[in-house]
C-alpha cells in the first residue's frame, strides 16, 4: 500500500491554486470581471441620472448615423443617440438578464435536483420524467412563445429564461446527490440524529457547490443570448431601455449604411458570452478532481 | 432487447402525455387575454367573443378544454386563428422544409465536430486542443442572428450565394436534377449558420469521450503492439468514442429547431420556424399549441430512436 501525502490544503484552495495556473481562464475571469464592473458602474451611475459619455437616450436628429468621430467614439444611430453609451447602458440590462434568470433557474433546479436525489423513490422517477418531458421542447421556441403570450418585458423575461432552463441543473444536482448520499460523512450525521432534511442542505448541498457554480457561470451567456435572440424577434427588453440584442435589431435595417450600428454590439455580446463560456469552462477543469491523478 | 424496447415505449407515451399538458398549460395558463385582438379592443362585439370562446372551449373547465383540444388537434378539427385552415396541414405542408435543413445541417455539424473532436484529442492539452476548444466556445457564444445578417450579406455579395427562400424564382427547371441542385444551393448558407453550434457542441463532445479512450489499457497495448498512431485514432479510439454520439444527436435536436426559428426567419425560409415566429405575432394561439406539441413529439422520436440505436450498439444498456 502506498502512502498518499495529505495535502494541508481544504479542497476549495485547491481548485483556486489550479484555476490560478490555467492562462485562459485567468484572461477569460479578467475580461468577465471587467465587464461586470462597468455594468455594475453604468447602472448604479444611470440611478443617479449619471451617464457616460453622453445620455444613452438622447435623440439628435443632427447628428443621426454618424461614422465614429471623436464626440461620439462608436457612432451615432438613426435618430441620432450615442452608440457606446447605449452599449455600456446595454451592459447592465443584458447582464442582468442573465444573472436574474440564472438565479431564478438555479433555485428552481437546486430544490428539485436536490429533492429528486434525495428522497429517490416513485417522487425521483416523477420528476426526472418531468425533466425529460421539458427537455424535449426547443427551449428558444418555448421562451419565445410565453413571452409573447405574457407580453416582453424584462421581469417576464429573466422569469421565463430562468423556468425553462432549470433541467440540467436539476439533472446534475441529481447526481450529486446520488453520489454523495451514500458517503460516509451522511452516515455520521444520521447517526448522530440529524433530520433527513437538514443534512439534504446543509451537509450534502455544500458538497455540490463546484459543480452547481459552474454550471450557473455557464447558465449566464446562454440567458444573454436567449435575450438578444428575443430581441431580434421583437419580444426581448423593450426599447427605449437598450440591450445589446435591440441596440442590433434597431441597426439591422441600416446594415448596409452603418456598420458600426451591429458590430459593436455583436462584439460586446460576442466577447462577454465568449468569456463567460472559457471562465465556466476552466472553473470545471479546476473542480475536476480527477484529472489531477491521471 | 424487446424487453428494453417496451420498457422505453411505454416510458415514451408516459412522456408524450406530459409533452401534451405542457403545451397545453404553457398557452392557456399564461395570464393575459386569450384573444388575439386584446381584451378591450371596442371594435369586437360581444358576439364574436362568444364565438372565440365556443370555438376553443374557453368556457369548459380546464381538464375538459384539454381534453377537447387535443382532441381537435388528433382529429384535425383544430384551425388556425388567422387563416380557418386545419393547424395539421399547416405544419404538414412546411415540415419537409424544416427537416431537409436540419438534417443537412446536422450532417455539417457531426462531420465537422468529428473531425475538431479527433484533432483536439490527439493533441490532448496542447496548443491544437487549446485553440479547438476556445474555436468552439467562440461558436457557441456567436450571436445567430447576428452571424447570420453578416454571412447572409457575406455571400450574397461575395459569392452571390442566394440567401432567401426555397427555389430560384420563376425558373423553369429542365431536370429534377437541376432542381435538386437549386436547392441545395438556397440551403447551404442557413444551413452553415445552423450547424456552427453544433460543430462546436459535437466537437466538445467527441474530445471528452476521445480523451477517456485515449487513457484506457487496449489503447496502450495498441501501443505497445507498435500500431501505428493512425490506425489507433480512428481503428481503437475513434469506434469505442462513437457511441456517447448517437446520444449527442438526440440532444443537438431540439436546440436545433430553436435556432431554426430565428434562422428560417432571417432567410425567408418557409419551415416550422418560420411558422412559429409568424404564429407568435398574431398570437394564432392553436397553431402554437400544436407546434409546440409536435416539434417535442418529434424530438421525443429522435430521442427514442437514439436510445434503441445505443442499445443496439452497446447491450450493457439495455440491462439498466
Amino acid at each position: 500500500m502506498s502512502q498518499t501525502p495529505i495535502d494541508p490544503h481544504s479542497p476549495w484552495q485547491q481548485m483556486v491554486a489550479r484555476f490560478q495556473k490555467d492562462k485562459i481562464g485567468m484572461l477569460a475571469a479578467g475580461f468577465a470581471g471587467f465587464v461586470l464592473i462597468v455594468a455594475v458602474v453604468v447602472g448604479i451611475c444611470s440611478c443617479f441620472g449619471l451617464y457616460f459619455p453622453h445620455d444613452p437616450n438622447q435623440t439628435d436628429l443632427e447628428r443621426k448615423l454618424l461614422p465614429p468621430n471623436w464626440v461620439n467614439w462608436l457612432g451615432t444611430d438613426n435618430l441620432g443617440r450615442d452608440v457606446l453609451s447605449r452599449i455600456l447602458q446595454g451592459a447592465w440590462i443584458s447582464l442582468s438578464v442573465g444573472f436574474i434568470a440564472v438565479s431564478v433557474s438555479l433555485l428552481i433546479g437546486v430544490f428539485v435536483g436536490a429533492v429528486s436525489g434525495w428522497v429517490g423513490g416513485w417522487l425521483d422517477n416523477l420528476l426526472m420524467r418531468i425533466v425529460d418531458a421539458i427537455m424535449c421542447f426547443p427551449s428558444f421556441f418555448l421562451i419565445l412563445t410565453v413571452v409573447a403570450l405574457v407580453g416582453p418585458n424584462i421581469w417576464n423575461i429573466v422569469v421565463v429564461i430562468g423556468l425553462v432552463s432549470w433541467t440540467g441543473t436539476a439533472r446534475l444536482v441529481r447526481a450529486e446527490f446520488l453520489t454523495l448520499r451514500e458517503m460516509e460523512f451522511v452516515r455520521a450525521a444520521r447517526s448522530i440524529g440529524q433530520r433527513g432534511w437538514v443534512i439534504a442542505f446543509r451537509h450534502v448541498l455544500p458538497n455540490a457547490a463546484a459543480p452547481i457554480f459552474v454550471t450557473a457561470v455557464l447558465g449566464v451567456p446562454d440567458a444573454i443570448l436567449a435575450e438578444a435572440g428575443l430581441s431580434y424577434l421583437g419580444f426581448g427588453v423593450q426599447p427605449p431601455q437598450a440591450t445589446w440584442g435591440n441596440i442590433i435589431t434597431d441597426g439591422k435595417v441600416y446594415i448596409l449604411d452603418a456598420w458600426w450600428l451591429i458590430l459593436f454590439p455583436g462584439v460586446a455580446i460576442f466577447l462577454t458570452a465568449l468569456s463567460f463560456y472559457l471562465l465556466g469552462d476552466a472553473l470545471r477543469r479546476a473542480a475536476d478532481t480527477r484529472a489531477e491523478r491521471k | 432487447m424487446t424487453a428494453f424496447i417496451l420498457r422505453r415505449l411505454s416510458i415514451a407515451v408516459l412522456l408524450l402525455f406530459a409533452i401534451s399538458l405542457i403545451s397545453f398549460f404553457i398557452v392557456t395558463l399564461t395570464p393575459g387575454s386569450p384573444y388575439p385582438w386584446g381584451e378591450l379592443n371596442p371594435k369586437i362585439s360581444e358576439d364574436v367573443k362568444r364565438a372565440f370562446r365556443e370555438k376553443f372551449h374557453l368556457d369548459e373547465p380546464l381538464h375538459k378544454q384539454y381534453f377537447l383540444i387535443m382532441q381537435d388537434l388528433f382529429s384535425g378539427k383544430l384551425r388556425s386563428i388567422k387563416d380557418e385552415r386545419s393547424v395539421l396541414d399547416k405544419i404538414a405542408e412546411r415540415l419537409p422544409a424544416t427537416l431537409a435543413l436540419n438534417a443537412v445541417s446536422l450532417l455539417l455539424s457531426l462531420s465537422f465536430g468529428l473531425l475538431l473532436g479527433i484533432y483536439a484529442a490527439r493533441y490532448y492539452g496542447r496548443l491544437p486542443d487549446i485553440a479547438t476548444s476556445v474555436l468552439a466556445f467562440a461558436f457557441i457564444a456567436l450571436p445567430g442572428f447576428w452571424v447570420s445578417y453578416l454571412v447572409a450579406i457575406g455571400f450574397s455579395h461575395l459569392a452571390g450565394a442566394p440567401v432567401l427562400g426555397l427555389s430560384s424564382f420563376g425558373v423553369v427547371f429542365p431536370s429534377t436534377l437541376s432542381r435538386l441542385l437549386d436547392f441545395f444551393w438556397h440551403i447551404a448558407v442557413p444551413a452553415w449558420v445552423l450547424a456552427i453550434g453544433g460543430i462546436a457542441a459535437q466537437s466538445r463532445f467527441l474530445r471528452a469521450t476521445m480523451v477517456e479512450a485515449l487513457r484506457e489499457d487496449y489503447i496502450r497495448t495498441a501501443r505497445a503492439k507498435g500500431l501505428s498512431e493512425q490506425i489507433i485514432l480512428f481503428k481503437h479510439a475513434l469506434r469505442n468514442s462513437l457511441r456517447p454520439l448517437i446520444t449527442g444527436i438526440g440532444l443537438l435536436l431540439p436546440a436545433m429547431v430553436s435556432g431554426s426559428v430565428i434562422v428560417e426567419s432571417i432567410f425567408a425560409y418557409p419551415g416550422i420556424g418560420r411558422l412559429g415566429y409568424e404564429a407568435v405575432l398574431e398570437r394564432d394561439y392553436p397553431t402554437l399549441v400544436a407546434l409546440n406539441f409536435i416539434v417535442a413529439v418529434l424530438v421525443l422520436l429522435g430521442n427514442l430512436v437514439s436510445d434503441i440505436l445505443y442499445a443496439i450498439v452497446d447491450p450493457r444498456v439495455r440491462l439498466e
